[in-house]
């Protein structure tokens, strides 16, 4: 009794989170005010660090609301202020464009669910199902032995986007005003 | 319910809502906002099967960590390049980017 009721609380979160995300992503989709936009994705990465506690990952939960929702979204609420003010008459959209928008998403989602649903999904023979292979303590492990090439390219990547960054948003203005 | 398949559905969801706002929006920044969302059902997915599949329960995990970090590479390079256009052409709207087009 204790756990079947358990049960359904945990199912209804985790239907809840579902629907938040898809909701977020359309809410960052569809309306033409672009202030909505970035608050429905920032909704909808936030329904993503939920699925990410039901898939088991705290950690990568954190980093999902640290580094999507507290610093991209916030990155791209600056630029909102480039947009044409919202006062100004939208410019229609042609059908034939959004027909054929619509058209081809479809077709990626259906072709995408068949292969889904076709697939026989079954685990790795020599998979290890030991549940402290999840911790915090094995990931960083992984990152400063097997994979630490890699995680000091991305180290260096993020520092040449970030001077990239000043050089192109820095030079375009000294070459215009 | 919870399973493999729950997953990459909302996944494939995801990436097809994303899809859609690329091909449809003309506004600069509501593209960037739709490769958000592509990069994130990708990363969703690696999550699942990380979770449901994989050898070794680690290894998705990791790789989502570097996808989140060079997400943020890109949204800085995508935000700048945003901000010299509109010092340029006075608009953020991906027709008036057709410079090239002679």
């Amino acid at each position: 009794m204790e756990t079947s009721s358990l049960n359904i609380i945990a199912q209804a979160a985790f239907w809840m989170t579902v629907a938040l995300t898809v909701t977020g992503a359309s809410i960052a989709v569809f309306p033409r005010n672009i202030l909505y936009n970035v608050l429905g994705l920032a909704l909808a990465l936030s329904g993503i660090a939920g699925l990410y506690l039901c898939l088991g990952s705290f950690f990568v939960a954190m980093m999902q609301l640290l580094i999507y929702v507290g610093a991209i979204c916030i990155a791209i609420v600056f630029a909102i202020m480039l947009s044409p003010p919202l006062h100004l008459q939208i410019p229609e959209r042609p059908i034939f464009k959004m027909a054929m928008a619509t058209a081809i998403s479809v077709t990626f989602f259906v072709a995408a669910a068949s292969v889904v649903f076709r697939t026989d999904w079954s685990p790795s023979p020599d998979r290890v199902s030991d549940l402290s292979r999840w911790s915090v303590q094995n990931l960083g492990d992984m990152l400063l032995t097997r994979y630490e090439l890699v995680f000091e390219v991305i180290s260096l990547v993020l520092l040449v986007a970030i001077i990239g960054a000043v050089v192109t948003a820095g030079f375009s203005r000294r070459s215009t005003s | 319910m919870n399973s493999l398949s729950t997953y990459l559905i909302i996944s494939a969801l995801l990436f097809s809502l994303g899809l859609l706002g690329i091909l449809l929006r003309r506004n600069l920044v509501g593209m960037l906002i739709s490769v958000e969302l592509l990069l994130n059902s990708a990363n969703l997915n690696f999550m699942a099967f990380n979770r449901f599949l994989a050898p070794d329960p680690a290894v998705g995990q990791v790789i989502a960590l570097f996808v989140m970090g060079l997400a943020a590479a890109e949204a800085a390079i995508g935000l700048s390049i945003i901000l010299a256009f509109f010092r340029k052409m006075h608009s953020i709207s991906s027709e008036r980017a057709q410079r090239l087009k002679g």
